[in-house]
């Protein structure tokens, strides 16, 4: 069989050798360990030696040549065998060597020792590109504290033109104001017709980017006003927004789940008395400590996580293609997260193992990077449950779509007033349902229920949390 | 590769005893029995003797090896050549990358030295150069090469790469990188050994090139001192990189170190199997008497010091010599002048290692890449520190 | 202009020095007969002989301490590391040592002394051998940590670092000696330390990046002006002194700032120099300071995790996309 003899990589920084000289004649017999060549490297003159027996049939590189690594020098074989698979297999004619060794220079994309100088550039706009600029108020610039988020410059160029950041839509991350909006605030004041300002002021030169303004007070709307006339005609029927990746994905993952795993649904309706008071307690020392807040969600996810530790069987999944049911030894918690292209799930990795503050700072600060699309794959990937809240929009019970591969999911209605009946006795109650959507083909119905009466257990008595 | 020392040790079988009276291992603060360092001697004279172990002395019978040993030592010295043959094969094919050192011609030392100890039991931690160390210990050829590879395999997950190969289970505690740090940490092993008093000891094996590095001194001193279980070997191939013994040392007889450390040294004929296994007896002997001692073991690099090195500062008429005295043909005649084997027997042997090589080399290939997120594991990591993606 | 690869420009800087004055000699293991390891020093023993170009055993700790003797004795010692990762078995004489002694000894010493050798990252040699040390020695004071990025910087900087009267640490990289460029030949040519080169002058965001990562900033200037933006590439060349100036200068312009930094990221020149920015130009930032460094944990050897490990171009495009809210 002809054997290739390739360029060796004699150095730990080299990227191509220069065959300096022959040691050996086609036709000659050589044996593995023999040195048919010298080879100058970045830091060496070295012997290339070959690894087999054979007869040199062909060598394909002059004196002289620089050769990428990995490219065909010669060829060994048994007398007079054809080479020319070889060849082909190399892609090397007659000469092709000095060819490709001279665009190797210029080229040396794949040597892995190349020069940082020649690092392989990938196409323009690559991946950044699709991610679109960060729409323009995606939260209210009024973070949850009252407090404005702008950059320090902007915070200057505002004060320096007395522009009320208070007005200001931040286009940043959470809202931030960035120089950006500033200048932008700027010329729409510029913009609004003079006649409408009723005192104009001199407004300190801004030092940069901002231009020294006539300062004037009315602002162009940004709304509709009431009498202004919308033409029917010039409506476009509907507005076409392509399928973004994250569309695309969620509508297959569900379509999926919903279609080959068949769904049935348990509800209970749970006494959430004992869990406010119990958040209360906590919110107490947690704010005494400077520690996050706990959230309702957070103790849900905390309280199904340990049942889920009773109840390996729900802590499952359903693996046609593997043909085995998987039951995992460890709890990791989807908990959904609505931002505005989609749905996306965040995992509490080992939500059974962490204290509740723990949950609930991880479950805030990817919730957070989950609106801003910055959460890497593999922080989505793993749940072995899933709890989606609908909760705060005041949704009282609904069902959720099992997200693959895990076994069940549960959903989360809001907290009711309801009368109750206690000690015989009519007195005003908090209750809250919750649905749990099970795979048939892992989770019986008996199974589901007995989960569910031990969730129902932590949340009516949450201390057990803490055992 | 389980040794048979035990009936040459003379204390193994017994609890091992401390061979000093007190039982820390600093010397009491004893003001009398300190001799009065004013009453000067008319001269100070020293003496010391250096037993030497000269290749092709010893007879297989007088190390009670048997012909399935002697089998079994021959092959696994193959397995360290054809290994690293191979292994040199695939740096060029760039499977492997960074430094590879090999260890061809010094497979004697590895081997021979692995006789002299109970393996598993007993300890070793060796320089980069480790493949051969690695494997006479009886590590996985196919773990071996996937660690070369970068694999998820690998001895060492692919994290460590060619000089950094780990074994706790054979008690292989690492190839290291930085010439003679690894030589302190060895005192620490023996240290532990003395301290559990579980009667074992540690092999501390450098090139002649770390003898230049404090930590060497430093080391061998605190052992001589604490009266440690340890054997420090010096592999002295003649060169540390370009650099040839006698132009490094000012007393290019290394094995000499040991006297201002109060220590026992020999010096071994490193190109036969025999003679590296009988001195190393003697030595283990002593250290599991926590008697720390030197062994210094001539031997010889065939390839350049890294595959990237031409070695021009040796000549060919050099390496020829030495290739002469190559340990692996030695045990060869030696077998078949004495009858234990045949050409063609030994033949098969060396045909059965290649292909184990081959297998281990497919294993590489197949074996994945490790996961991204093994980046993070086994090292600390601050789960808030925001390095992370 | 002659071209010269990075090791021919560092080894013009130290040959003229060395035939300007006899009390330069160079130290080092494999420095003489060998060529040096990296063939840095190649030739110099035939020029300079035995006495000037001197082979040590692997002693860094001995013959470390022995250049800074040599030095405090008048002489001015260029001592070679092999690579920088060795220089910590020698750590003791640098800190203690050749950072203090003059001020110690009330600035009777001084210590015209060159540490000269490899840094950082070179490929997949495992955790023990890609150590990049500059935030470990700009970190004491008496040092100046130098960092050249083209073979042009290296010879004007090494033969001002030779000159200098103070410690002075050179940072090479050994995927670096074989680039070649433009050095200039002008007689006596000496680049002062302390002065950060503007190398592409932009208004859209500040790359700050040194040695092998300067080549990293210049690609990402170059996909961010095929977006249409102009990006301000600074290459400091020394970390210390660090020319906060310049870097200040174009904050006011950019008003953001990406830094790429091949040193493991906890208190380290990036952090050093985002630290400068937000309590110099804090009123003139419109975006965080980010920076591309290496991940936290030892460097791995698998090739998959090598890659990740290091800053990558892409990380560094999407960070100043990221500050210039893209
Ligand atoms: C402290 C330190 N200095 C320098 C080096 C670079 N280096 C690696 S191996 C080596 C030579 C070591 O020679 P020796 O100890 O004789 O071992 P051998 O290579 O012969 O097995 C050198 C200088 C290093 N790894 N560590
Ligand atoms: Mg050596």
């Amino acid at each position: 069989m002809a054997i290739p003899v390739d360029m060796p990589k004699l150095s730990d920084t080299m990227e191509e050798g220069v065959l300096v000289a022959w040691l050996a004649d086609e036709g000659e017999q050589v044996s593995a360990g023999d040195v048919i060549a010298q080879v100058e490297t970045d830091k060496a003159t070295m012997d290339l030696e070959v690894f087999d027996d054979g007869v040199l049939l062909k060598k394909l590189v002059e004196e002289g040549d620089a050769v990428d690594i990995g490219a065909l020098i010669a060829v060994l074989g048994d007398e007079g065998e054809d080479i020319s698979s070889v060849l082909e297999e190399f892609g090397a004619g007659e000469g092709a060597a000095n060819g490709e060794a001279e665009a190797a220079e210029a080229e040396a994309t794949e040597a892995p020792d190349e020069a940082p100088a020649t690092a392989e550039r990938a196409p323009s706009g690559d991946g950044a590109a699709q991610q679109a600029p960060v729409p323009a108020g995606d939260e209210a610039p009024a973070a949850d504290d009252g407090r404005i988020k702008a950059s320090p410059l902007a915070r200057r160029m505002a004060s320096q033109n007395e522009l009320d950041m208070a007005t200001i839509d931040g286009s940043g991350p959470q809202g931030r104001i960035i120089k950006r909006d500033i200048e932008q605030a700027l010329e729409a004041k510029e913009a609004a017709p003079a006649e409408e300002a009723p005192a104009a002021e001199e407004a300190p030169a801004a030092e940069e980017a901002a231009p020294a303004a006539e300062e004037t007070e009315a602002k162009a709307p940004a709304y509709q006003r009431p009498g202004d006339v919308v033409s029917v005609d010039d409506e476009d029927l509907y507005e076409a927004v392509p399928l973004s990746q994250m569309r695309k994905t969620i509508a297959r993952r569900l379509a999926e789940s919903k279609f080959t795993a068949p769904h049935f649904y348990l509800t209970i309706d749970i006494d959430m008395e004992g869990t406010i008071a119990f958040r209360k307690q906590l919110n107490d020392l947690t704010k005494a400590q400077e520690r996050p807040k706990v959230s309702f969600n957070d103790i849900i996810t905390k309280a199904c996580a340990t049942a889920l530790r009773k109840h390996p069987d729900v802590n499952s999944a359903y693996l046609e293609k593997e043909g085995e049911i998987r039951y995992y030894n460890q709890v990791h918690v989807g908990v959904a997260v609505a931002i505005d292209e989609g749905l996306v799930t965040p995992v509490i990795r080992h939500a059974d193992r962490k204290g509740l503050s723990q949950i609930a700072a991880e479950t805030r600060e990817m919730a957070g990077r989950a609106r801003e699309r910055k959460l890497q794959p593999a922080e989505m990937e793993g749940a072995t449950f899933t709890t989606s809240n609908l909760g705060m929009f005041g949704i009282e019970e609904f069902t959720a779509i099992i997200n693959p591969p895990s076994a069940c999911i549960l959903a989360i209605g809001a907290i009711r007033d309801e009368p109750v009946v206690k000690n015989g006795e009519v007195v005003p109650g908090k209750r809250m349902k919750v649905t749990l959507s099970c795979d048939h083909r892992v989770v019986d119905g008996a199974v589901g229920s007995a989960f569910l009466n031990t969730l129902q257990q932590h949340l009516e008595e949450p201390m057990n949390l803490l055992l | 590769m389980a040794s048979n020392s035990k009936e040459t040790s003379p204390t193994a079988t017994e609890e091992p005893q401390a061979s000093e009276s007190h039982e820390g291992f600093t010397k009491p603060q004893n003001e009398d029995a300190r001799p009065d360092p004013l009453d000067l001697p008319d001269a100070l004279e020293f003496e010391q003797t250096f037993k030497v172990y000269r290749g092709g002395t010893i007879k297989h019978d007088e190390l009670g090896f048997d012909t399935d040993t002697l089998l079994r030592i021959y092959r696994n010295m193959l397995l360290q050549r054809r290994f690293e043959e191979r292994s040199l094969q695939m740096y060029r094919k760039q499977n492997i990358s960074g430094f590879l050192h090999l260890y061809i011609g010094q497979e004697a030392v590895s081997t021979g030295a692995m006789q002299s100890i109970d393996v598993g039991e007993d300890t070793v931690i060796t320089a980069y150069r480790d493949h051969g160390m690695g494997l006479a210990m009886g590590m996985d050829p196919n773990a071996c090469m996937a660690e070369l590879f970068g694999k998820k395999d690998g001895c060492s997950k692919g994290k460590g790469g060619s000089m950094h190969f780990f074994s706790k289970e054979k008690r292989m505690f690492g190839g290291h990188g930085i010439v003679g740090q690894h030589i302190p940490v060895g005192t620490g092993i023996a240290f532990a050994h003395k301290y559990r008093g579980d009667g074992k000891v540690c092999l501390t094996f450098f090139g002649d090139g770390a003898v230049g590095q404090g930590a060497m001194h430093e080391a061998a001193n605190l052992a001589g001192l604490y009266d440690l279980p340890i054997v420090f070997v010096i592999e002295n191939n003649e060169y540390a990189m370009g650099t040839a013994v006698h132009r490094a040392f000012a007393d290019p007889d290394l094995c000499k170190q040991a006297v201002p450390y109060g220590m026992p040294a020999s010096i071994v004929d490193g190109m036969d199997v025999f003679s590296v296994t009988k001195a190393m007896r003697d030595h283990v002997a002593m250290a599991r008497q926590n008697q720390p001692s030197f062994v210094e073991v001539r031997t010889y690099r065939y390839q350049g010091h890294s595959v990237s090195d031409p070695a021009n500062y040796r000549t060919k008429g050099e390496l020829d010599q030495k290739k002469g005295e190559d340990a692996i043909i030695r045990l060869k005649s030696y077998l078949v002048q004495h009858d234990l084997s045949t050409n063609e027997a030994l033949d098969d042997i060396d045909d059965e290692v290649k292909q184990q090589v081959l297998d281990a080399i497919d294993f590489a290939e197949n074996s994945p890449l490790p996961d991204l997120e093994a980046i993070y594991e086994d090292v600390y990591t601050q789960d808030d520190y925001p390095f992370l993606a | 202009m002659a071209e010269l690869q990075f090791r021919e420009a560092i080894r013009a800087a130290m040959t003229e020095e060395m035939e300007r004055d006899e009390d330069i000699f160079l130290i080092g293991e494999e420095v003489a007969e060998y060529d040096g390891a990296y063939k840095v020093s190649e030739g110099m023993l035939d020029q300079f002989g035995p006495k000037r170009v001197v082979d040590t055993p692997i002693s860094e700790n001995g013959f470390t301490g022995l250049g800074i003797g040599a030095a405090m004795n008048g002489l001015r010692p260029i001592v070679e590391m092999m690579t920088w990762n060795f220089s910590f078995v020698a750590f003791d004489q640098i800190l203690n040592n050749a950072a203090k002694i003059r001020y110690m000894s009330g600035g009777q010493f001084s210590f015209p002394i060159v540490f000269r050798g490899p840094n950082g990252a070179a490929g997949q040699l495992g955790a023990t051998h890609n150590t990049s040390v500059e935030s470990f020695y700009a970190h004491i004071p008496g040092l100046k940590v130098v960092s050249p990025s083209t073979p042009n910087d290296s010879k004007g900087l090494l033969k001002a670092s030779i000159r200098d009267n103070d410690p002075v640490l050179f940072l090479e990289s050994e995927r670096m000696y074989g680039l070649k460029g433009e050095v200039s030949d002008e007689e006596d040519y000496v680049l002062p330390l302390g002065q950060a080169h503007v190398v592409r002058e932009g208004d859209a965001v500040t790359l700050v990046a040194n040695g092998k990562d300067y080549y990293i900033a210049l690609e990402v200037a170059d996909r961010l002006a095929e977006d249409g933006h102009q990006a301000e590439v600074i290459d400091p060349r020394t970390i210390r002194p660090l020319d906060f100036d310049t870097i200040i200068a174009s904050i006011k312009k950019t008003n953001r700032c990406v830094i790429i930094d091949e040193s493991n990221p906890f208190a380290s020149l990036s952090s050093e120099i985002a630290f400068q920015i937000q309590e110099r130009a804090f009123d003139y930032l419109d975006a965080p300071v980010r920076r591309i460094t290496a991940k936290d944990v030892p460097a791995p050897y698998a090739k998959n995790l090598m890659d990740y490990y290091m800053p990558q171009a892409d990380d560094a495009y999407q960070a100043c996309r990221d500050v210039m809210y893209l």
